[in-house]
Parts: C-alpha cells; structure tokens; sequence
C-alpha cells in the first residue's frame, strides 16, 4: 500500500500538461472531454435488460448475439454494455466466451466495452480477456471498505474504468444528502488510498422512478440531478452516469409519455453534468418536439413543481395513450403546415397524398427542383437519420423510397419544362453517383434492389444495370454515367469469380473508384483474399442495406473519404494476411484416406424401396393454393433483414410491429396472386435405377441412356471416427449388386415474376417489385417441399405413412434427403448440367441454365433425391488438388475448368 | 548514481541496437548454442538465442560492451524470449530464471564497468520483456474465433517469473517490448505491479508497441492511441514503438503519442524494411538521417534500434542527437 501512497502523492503535487479526461479504447479511442456530447451506452447486449439477448446467449446462438452487439455500434452507441447475470446460465462462461467473439469482430470491437456483473468474478474474468481499456460496471461500498479497496485497486491494475454505485453499508442511497455522503466517501478512498486516477470515475447515482404515487419517491429524478451537479461541482474529474428508463418505471405501457419523461429528466440531468448514460433510443422523445401540454406536466413531476403534479400526469397521460391508439385513423396530419405533411408521407410511407402535396409545395417554389432540394429531401433527411439510428425498419424505407419516387416521376415534367426554359440553370447536385448490377451469370436481385432503393433514399443517384449484366457493359456504364461507386452482386458461387474478373478489368482500365461488393455468397474473407488483391483502389464487402449506406457515405466524404479508403486497404490486406497465414493450419487427407473413411452403410441390412412409379413425370401447372401451407416464412423476412423466426418475429420487442406490417402486406399481395393466377408453377421430376461406381460417382439409367452424376468428397481431417461423406454414399455400390434408385428434380414459379416486377417498377413502387421476387422465391421453395412430400409418400413412396407438420418439414425432419447442386453437400453447380440432360428440363418446363450455370427464371430450385434413411445433409468443405483433379479426369474436362467450378471449395495452398 | 527521470530531462536517451543481428556475426552452431553443459539436450537449441547467455557468455559482454563504446546510455538484457511461453519451444522451461538472472547480470557487469570508467554517464541495464509467441485477444483458428491459446493467467504467472529473475540479476529498468497484443502487455505489467508490491519497491517501466502495418494498428487491431489508453494506467517511464516498420514510417505514430502523453517517449525502429532476402540494409547514415525528423520534431526522449541495427547505426545516432534538445516532458510521471 505505501508504494501506492507514494506515487499518489507525488503526482497529485505537480500540475499535468494532458488534461485529465476520462480516456477508454476498443480498438479505438473513445476520450470525453467537457465538450464531448453525451456518451450513449449500448444497453441491447444485457441478458437482464433484453429478453431477446438472453434467449440467444442460453441458446447459444452467439453470431445472433453478435449482430446485436454489432447493430448497436452501427446505431451509433460510444461504449457497449455486456451483461451475463442469469440465474440459467454460466455467467463467467458466458461472459468470456461473448467478449472472445466480440473482440474478433473489428466493427464491434473498435468502441470500448462495458464489463457489468454483479458478480467479481464475472468482472474479473471479463477483464483478463480485453485489451482495450473498459469500464467496469460496477463496484460499491455494500460490502465495506476492505473489499471496495480491494477490487478497486485490482481494477486499476487491470488498467479499466469504474462505475461506482451510490451504495454504502447501509443500503442504497436515496435521497441528496445520503448520494452525496456516499460518492465523497467513495471518491476520497479511490483517489487517496487506492490511487485510482479521478478521471476514471464514474458515479452511477441511482434513477429512481418518479410518480409512483409515493411521496418519498416525488424527489427521485430532481434529488439525482442536484447530486449529479454537487458531484461534478465537488469530486474533480469524475463523470456521472445512470440509467434512464427507470425514471418512468411507473408508466410502462404508455409509451409516448415514458418518451417524454426521458427527454425531459435527460435535458436536466445533462445540464447538470450527467455525461455517460444507457438510454434506449427508441424510447426517447426530442425535447422540442413534446407537445406543450406534455412537456409541462412532465417537468412538473421530474421536477417537483407541484404537489399535485402526479395525479396531474396521471389523468393526462390517459388522453395521450388514447391519442395513439386513434392515430392509425387520424387524419388529423392532414391539417399541418406543408413540410410536416411531405415529412410525414415519406416516413410513414403514405402516397395517397403526396401528389397534391408536391404540387402545393411547387406552387409555393421559384423552381420545381427546390421541391425535390427542399422539401423532399428535408422529409427523407429524416427518414435517413431514424433508418440510421434504428428507429425504422427496412421495409419502411423501401416504402418511404415509394413515396419519394412517386413525387420526384409528378416534377419531372415541370423540371424538364424549367431546364427547356432556363437551359444556364445550376443542375442539381446529388450526393454521389452509385453503379449497381447483379454480375455476368448470375440472375439474383432482391438483395441488389433493396440495397439501390435505400442508397437512393438517402439522396445517391443509382445507376441499375440490372442482372446478368457482363462486365464490358458494366465498365462502359461506369464510364459513361462517370459514377463514383461501383457496387456489385452475386448469389452464386461462380459470381465470385466474376467479381474478381471485374476488379481485375477495373484495374487494367485503370479505375480509381471504390468497388463494393454484396450478395449470399459473397464473403469479406472472399473480398480479402480474392478481390481486393486485383484492384488498387478500395473494396469493400457490405452484407446488409444499412450498412452500405454507412459504408458509401463514409467513401463519399469529401475531407475523410481518402483516410476511410487507405484504411479499407489496409485492413483488407491485414484480414487478407491473418486469413491465409491461419489457413495454413488446416490439415487435409488424401483423397483415397478419405475415400478409405467413406460412410459406411450395411448394405446387406438396408431396406431399399422400389419407387411406385420410375421415369419421368411433368407437372405442366400445379395449383398455387396446394402451395401455401408449405412456405416457410423464416427466410422471406431475412431478405427484408428483419431477423427472426417466424411466427415468433411478429411479436418480437424490436422488430415486431414492422415485421407484422410486411407480412400483411405480404398476405394482401398472395392473394392477388392466388385470385389472378399470376405466377405458374412448373415442375419435372425422374426417379430412376442408380448404383455407385468407382467410389464417388452415381451412374444413373433413365431409359435406354446411362448418366453419371459426380459427387465430392469431405477431405478436411477431423476427429477420429467420424467419416468423410460424398453423396455417392447413400446410394448402393455397383458391386454389391442391389438395385438402388436416386430421383431428380426441378421446380418453378418464377414465370410471370420479371413482367410483375417490371409492372411495379415502371408505377415506382419498388416496395411491390421486390415483395413479388421474395414471395416468387417462397413458392419455389414451398414447391420443392410439395414435391419432395409427394415423392415420398406416392411416386416413390418409401415414407409410407409420414404425418409431418409444416415445421417439422422446414426443420427437415423426413426421412431422405433432397440437396441441390451449388449447395453445400454439392456445391459444384456443373452437375446441374446433368439433371438439364436427364431431365430435358429446358425443354419440358423453360427453365434455363445461364452461363454461370444459375436457374432462370430466378425462382426455381433443383436437386436430387435421395431415399436411403441414412442418407444426410453435410457441407462438403475446402477440397485438395488431388481430389480436383480426380474430378477433371472423371468428367473429362481440362483442370483449369474444375479448378474454375471449385474454386470456392479448393483449400489454399 | 543518477535517477534516470532527471537525467531524461536533460538529453535524449540512447538505447542499444540489435543484439541478434550482432550474435549472427559469430556464426555459432548447434554446439556453440549446446556448449558443454547442454551437449546432451534432447531437443535442437541453434537459434535460442536467449541461452546463449550460458553457453558464450563472453559474446553477449561483449555485444552489450560494443553498444556502450558506440555511445548507448542503455542496454537491453538478452531475454527477449525469456519466459516458459517462448522457451517451451526448445524444452527449456525449467531454466527461465537462470537465463534471465545471469543475462541481467552480464550485462550489469559491462554496465558497472563502463559507468567506472565515466561517471558523468551512467549506464542502464534494461530488463527485455518479449511478447512471447502466443497472443491471449486473436485466436490462431480463424474457424474458431474465440477460441485463444493462451490465457491472462498463464501470462501473468510467466512474466511475473522473468520479472523477478531480471531485477534480482541486476536490472534497472524493466522494458515491455515488440507488444503486436497490447492484452499481453497488460498481462505483463500486472504481473510488474505484484512484483513492485511484494517487495514493495519500485522500478522505472518502458512500454514499447509495435504497429504492424502503414494503417498504423498493431496486429491486435489497435490504433496507436487506443494502445497509449490501453497501458496508461500505471505509472510509466517512457512509452513507444519499435520493429515491424523503419525508422521514417513511425513517425506519424510516435507524433500520436508525444501529443497526447505526458510520459517519455521512446522509439528503436529496425534497419528500415527488410528485403527481399529478410536482410536490413538500411546504412547508419541512411537510418540517422530519418531519426533526425524525431528530432527535429521534438518527438522523443529515448532512442536506438532493432532488427538489423549495429554498434555503427546506434554510433551515428548517438552524435546525431547530440546536438538536440530532449522532447518536453510533462509533469505527470513516474518518479522514484
């Protein structure tokens, strides 16, 4: 202890020259200075306040818990708070294991995090394993000097922060004097005997709820906040912080004056020095947007104005709960000045109006483009912030992105008349101009539109090449509209290399412009390794709409836009370098080990079932209805990225109102669907006498004709015991001499789909033309289910009497298996070629094969079946080039073409 | 003898160059490496360099006596791996506090021996703390991103190991180099705070990152100044950058943290960029003629050099910073 002393007093003698801030770091610097805004804590990764993360964290589903943690750091939160106390789960494991996965994670990890238990060892553990400089959450003086002093000074040798609760041996401070007595007491042991820095600090005073209808509770928010100022007024250099929802604990369920209460107790507190906080964003009013009436009875109870001031709030609050119920009908809107309604329109997505909205508002107007600079663009302001702040919801801007398009198409004509008049006129000046196109091969939008629909909410001008679109056109396009981004798309693992293929020709064509790069199969690993090595300017992998925009803006800032880029560059090449030096690591067998470790089925004991009917059958149209108990809703949400399962989505705490809106706008359009018989679903299916040869191949007899289907082979070395799968597994070896079967499949719904989408795109509604892809989309699959159960009952019937919920059946509880070439059990999409063959799918049903080997129309799904009850589903991983070749031999092409098809699939070198 | 803080004020420090780069000058072999007392060790020892302390204890003297007569006020003890982390790779666990106690002391010997002869110059003997080759927040599996092979425990207990051997053979600064992890040099500088309280004495500190690239991070993702946050919590002599990068390239990134810490600042960067061969070529006249930009800016205390420096670069950088005056320290620092 004295060496501690000595040092204290020694440096509390002289004067700095760095001014003594509170100073953390994730893998960036968070420092709070006097002129620093108020530091919001993320609050969503908390098992104790988010039953959402709780559900994850004991699910162990810790990638789901990551993206919040990641959504909370992309809605602008400075510091995020992790919380692992259940009584249902292994805290310390937990909190460890999450805090690992969180510090991989570059885009979490640059802010620093929060350590919060109320157990030590929870914070202790959590301490060993960051290296950045956290806070801990938190410690007090319940327990006594001794242990106070103690995990104090472990603390400061852990090198975090401390949150130090207004809590003493007595019990909770509850009023001024005793929040007083406490904090002093605490900061003089801190900063005097233990030598902790008085920067880092930080009081947590208790928020405790105010109108409860108790009387010694009427002095909660307005005794906080005067000791929040005794503090920053007295303790030099400590911070003050608290949570804020528990002020208007005595409302729940009246949001709109919780909202209020919030805004309200927050303006005061911070003005009297409360500077870091956990406030949830959505449940925060602007403080000059609360109605007048409002705001008073509010402060009147934060406060303590009045005596009365709780029934005051109370009878009032009732008419508020009943304002919002009403206002799903309330036209009263109407009645507001202009840019309130425009403003209105395009965040709740309403077009009934807008056209005589913009057509007062260019009466009102010198020219019609202000409409668009002023009025339009203040209403989508708004609209891009609440988007960024996660206050709205993705279907929402594509809906606003309706709104807008149907205004901007009505002033086209008066600006094109302005231009013919006025020809010097200055043109209007957008934030930046984005290419957008879905690559050479490949047919897959919707991810590709939603990401175009919100960039152009927020004021970019998109260039759509729309899909399928080769590279030379992209080049050219890019040149001609002289762009400022490229953004390309991809599903399919063949469109990977073709990303590359274009980077490359960017490079050769001496392209500076950033190129961004999305789609399901896309992958920053992907980007890192493959893409950006080709290209000296930046690339970037964005997965999701909300991101892109972040991303874009932040290439397109003028002062910081080339520091962004050098960073990319730079991070790209250090992923790239980590990512191939741990590659490395990975072991492999041979191909003939792990053909020798092959999947052994007692083919002697197997029951085989003949199929009722063999050959090949075609269902010329199938009756959509038949189809609808059949679609699983789960992924029709993820391509909104709304993320959750359905039914289970509709009611979640964030997500939940939006989700149920989508979903009955999607209801409203499946039964136009159905009504009108707009999409025709088409499908072809054989099943025919197979055997496997040559280990890994199936051969197939379909009639006279003989087809070999080529499957691959696990090759990753894993435990012992486990065995290394191929398709060819679950099918009868030619020498054993029993007569196996396999069947094959293709099914559509996509005809009709590009003239609806084309339809909705030319009446400006993107929300219509992308919903008609993602339910195309849902009916294929749903199809393939339909198909696969008939199949198994009837055609070939070997799950004779198989009762099957409809979740039992997404959960893939049947017997036999049904996977599908480009996926991973057979991720080689050439075999795709075979089924065409077999099947004469092209010419039975019209799908087409692009040249990247991608089904058109797009809402098609094809596969093989397999009967065998042992047969599975397994992801074939990285193969070796023995195995590649082996496979170039077998299929009779050259290496450098399976080397192309594989690509994906070959383990680095 | 003088406390260093006072003498920090004064000048700029010089700290040694390269002590591999000068041991490859001997060419030693598998049996120069075993010398007598390890011929019969059942793992390969060529490239331990650290034992070399045991086996040719006169080379290592006489490395650290040609950076003293080249003009460097400190000297770096030869334990860069010396810790039962590194050492396990050659079976040599058992031996962590001899190879630490005895290099400190060699090189305390040298050092008492030069200060003798000028007494107006003492000279330092700097305990080297290495980042031992295992990282406690990246996980070696990027299939398993959390999982780490090593834990801030089994840091800590090792370092706290190499600690006590160094200062109990003579050190008298301990110094935290090459940190590509900032969360084992935290691990590290916990275990310096058992240590200083157990024998309730106390020891100057240097703390010295290693930026891994031109986006200025360290292989652990920070940015300099989220590093400088990260081990400000204890009080400090000095904190810097060395290896990875040349000279001119740590510019920008000492300037980060001569703005922002009232702690000295240090720097020995490599012989410029390795080349094609992994060789440092960079002359002393070329390496001094870009320490002079540190100089001139004021932006360091304590200077010398790493991977591919030798008694002529440390020669040249010394009479180069003669004639500069030492970066304004603030206040608020370590003292004894």
């Amino acid at each position: 202890m004295s060496t501690e002393t000595n040092i204290v007093n020694n440096s509390s003698t002289v004067t700095n020259e760095n001014p003594r801030y509170l100073k953390l770091s994730g893998l960036e610097p968070l420092v709070i200075t006097p002129e620093s805004n108020f530091v919001n804590v993320g609050e969503r990764t908390n098992v104790a306040g988010s039953k959402k993360f709780l559900r994850l964290i004991k699910e162990e589903k810790f990638e789901e818990a990551l993206d919040v943690a990641r959504e909370q750091v992309e809605g602008g939160a400075q510091i995020i708070d992790i919380n692992m106390d259940d009584g249902l789960i292994d805290g310390k494991e937990a909190m460890v294991k999450f805090l690992n996965l969180v510090i991989a994670e570059p885009d979490i990890a640059r802010v620093p995090i929060m350590i919060d238990s109320s157990k030590w060892d929870i914070i202790e553990a959590g301490l060993q394993v960051v290296q950045g400089k956290c806070v801990v959450n938190s410690i007090s003086l319940k327990e006594g000097e001794a242990q106070f002093i103690q995990q104090a000074k472990l603390i400061k040798r852990y090198g975090a922060a401390v949150i130090v609760m207004a809590f003493d041996e007595v019990g909770q401070a509850d009023n001024y004097d005793r929040r007083i007595e406490i904090s002093k007491r605490s900061y003089d042991i801190l900063v005097h005997q233990v030598g902790f820095s008085p920067e880092d600090i930080i009081f947590d005073l208790n928020i405790f709820p105010v109108a409860t209808g108790m009387d010694e509770h009427r002095l909660n928010a307005i005794d906080f906040i005067e000791a929040t100022r005794w503090v920053r007024e007295n303790l030099p250099y400590a911070s003050v912080s608290g949570g804020v929802s528990n002020v208007s604990f005595s409302f729940r369920g009246n949001n709109p004056v919780r909202e209020a209460m919030h805004s309200v107790f927050l303006y005061h507190a911070i003005k009297a020095g409360m500077n870091i906080g956990i406030v949830n964003p959505s449940m925060l009013e602007v403080y000059d947007d609360i109605p007048k009436d409002l705001l008073e009875h509010v402060e009147d109870v934060i406060l303590n104005r009045r005596d009365d001031a709780t029934e005051r709030l109370l009878t009032f609050a009732e008419s508020v709960v009943g304002k919002a119920k009403e206002s799903t009908v309330d036209l009263s809107w109407r009645e507001e000045p202009l840019q309130n309604r425009v403003t209105r329109a395009l965040v709740k997505g309403i077009d009934q109006y807008i056209v005589e909205d913009v057509e007062e508002a260019r009466k009102s107007v010198a020219k019609p483009i202000e409409v668009i600079e002023g009025h339009l663009m203040t209403g989508m302001n708004v609209v891009g912030d609440l988007f960024g702040s996660g206050k709205m919801f993705l279907p929402q801007v594509v809906k606003s992105a309706r709104v807008m398009k149907k205004a901007v198409a009505y002033l086209l004509p008066y600006i094109e008349e302005e231009k013919r008049n006025n020809p010097q006129a200055d043109q209007a000046d957008g934030a930046g101009k984005i290419l957008m196109a879905t690559v050479k091969g490949d047919v897959h939008d919707i991810g590709k539109n939603i990401v175009s629909v919100v960039l152009a909410c927020n004021n970019y001008e998109i260039v759509d090449l729309g899909v399928m679109v080769p590279p030379e056109k992209i080049i050219d396009a890019a040149i001609e509209h002289n762009v400022d981004i490229i953004g390309l798309s991809g599903l399919i693992t063949p469109s990977l290399d073709e990303m590359v293929h274009l980077a490359k020709e960017m490079n050769r064509k001496n392209f500076h412009i950033p190129l961004l790069i999305g789609g399901a199969t896309t992958s920053k690993a992907h980007t890192a390794v493959k893409i950006d090595p080709q290209y000296k300017a930046a690339v970037v992998h964005v997965n999701d709409a909300s991101r892109a925009v972040t991303v874009v803006g932040d290439l397109l800032q003028k002062e910081t836009g080339d520091r962004y880029k050098n960073d990319l560059k730079e991070e790209y090449a250090v992923f790239r370098d980590k990512f191939l030096k741990r590659s490395v690591k990975k072991e492999y067998k041979t191909l003939s080990a792990a053909r020798a470790n092959k999947f052994q089925i007692d083919w002697e004991r197997a029951s085989i079932s003949t199929p009722n009917t063999m050959g090949i059958q075609v269902i010329e149209t199938l009756d959509l209805e038949k189809l609808v108990p059949f679609i699983d809703w789960t992924p029709f949400f993820r391509s909104w990225d709304l993320h959750g399962k359905y039914p289970a989505i509709l009611t979640d705490t964030v997500v939940g109102t939006q989700a149920q809106e989508l979903f009955d706008d999607a209801q409203e359009m499946l039964k136009t669907i159905l009504s009108e018989k707009q999409l025709t679903a088409k499908g072809v299916f054989g099943l025919f006498q197979a055997n496997t040869v040559a280990e890994d191949d199936i051969e197939v007899k379909a009639g006279e004709a003989t087809y070999l289907f080529r499957t691959l082979r696990q090759q990753l070395q894993r435990k012992a015991g486990v065995p290394d799968y191929a398709l060819a597994d679950f099918i009868a070896p030619k020498e054993t001499g029993i007569s196996d079967y396999i069947g094959c499949f293709c099914v559509t719904t996509g005809f009709g789909t590009a003239e609806l989408a084309a339809g909705y795109e030319k009446n400006l509604d993107d929300y219509s033309a992308i919903m008609i892809k993602a339910l195309a989309d849902r009916f294929a699959e749903a199809f393939a289910e339909y198909l696969h159960k008939e199949v198994r009952l009837n055609h070939w019937g070997y799950a004779g009497k198989e009762q099957l919920s409809n979740e039992e059946l997404i959960n893939e509880k049947y017997k036999g298996i049904r996977p599908a070439p480009g996926y991973p059990a057979c991720p080689d999409h050439l075999e795709k070629l075979t089924i065409w063959e077999v099947l004469q799918v092209e010419e039975r049903i019209g799908v087409q094969l692009t040249e990247s080997l991608a089904m058109w129309p797009a809402a098609s799904v094809s596969g093989y079946y397999f009967a065998n009850p042992e047969a599975r589903y397994f992801g074939l991983g990285k193969i070796k080039d023995d195995q590649v070749s082996d496979f170039a031999s077998r299929k009779g092409i050259p290496i450098e073409e399976a080397r192309k098809w594989l690509a994906p699939n070959i383990a680095e070198e | 003898m003088r406390d260093i803080q006072d003498i920090l004020k004064e000048r700029i420090l010089i700290l040694d160059g390269a002590m591999g780069t000068m041991l490859q000058r001997y060419k030693f072999q598998e049996a120069d490496f075993r010398g007598e007392r390890f011929k019969d060790w059942e793992h390969p020892l060529q490239g331990n360099n650290d034992l070399l302390s045991l086996t040719q204890p006169e080379a290592i003297a006489a490395v650290h006596a040609k950076y003293f007569e080249a003009g460097a006020d400190i000297v770096e003890t030869n334990t860069f791996s010396g810790t039962t982390i590194a050492m396990a790779d050659y079976h040599m666990e058992s031996l962590v506090y001899e190879l630490n106690y005895e290099s400190a002391r060699i090189a305390r010997e040298v050092a008492d021996e030069f200060t003798a002869k000028e007494p107006d110059k003492p000279r330092f003997v700097a305990g080297s703390i290495g980042p031992t080759n295992k990282t406690a927040s990246m996980s070696p599996d990027v299939n398993d991103p959390g999982y780490r092979a090593i834990s801030f425990d089994e840091l800590r207990i090792a370092y706290k190991q190499q600690v006590e051997a160094l200062l109990d053979g003579g050190s008298d600064i301990l110094l935290v180099e090459t940190i590509f992890d900032t969360l084992n040099a935290k691990a590290a500088l916990f275990a310096i705070e058992e240590v200083k309280e157990e024998r309730q004495m106390n020891v100057p500190i240097m703390v010295s990152g290693t930026i891994t690239d031109a986006s200025g991070r360290t292989l652990s993702g920070q940015t300099a100044e989220a590093f400088l946050i990260s081990i400000s919590h204890i009080p400090i002599l000095s904190v810097g950058f060395n290896c990875a990068l040349g000279a001119s390239q740590l510019v920008p990134h000492l300037e980060v943290l001569s703005n922002r810490t009232d702690y000295a600042v240090s720097a020995h960067p490599n012989a410029g960029l390795p080349n094609a061969f992994g060789e440092y070529d960079e002359t002393p006249e070329q390496m001094a003629a870009q320490i002079k930009e540190y100089v001139e800016k004021g932006l360091v205390n304590i200077v010398g050099g790493c991977c591919g420096t030798t008694p002529d670069h440390i020669s040249e950088i010394a009479a180069l910073v003669k004639a500069y005056r030492p970066r304004v320290l603030g206040e608020k620092h370590f003292s004894i």
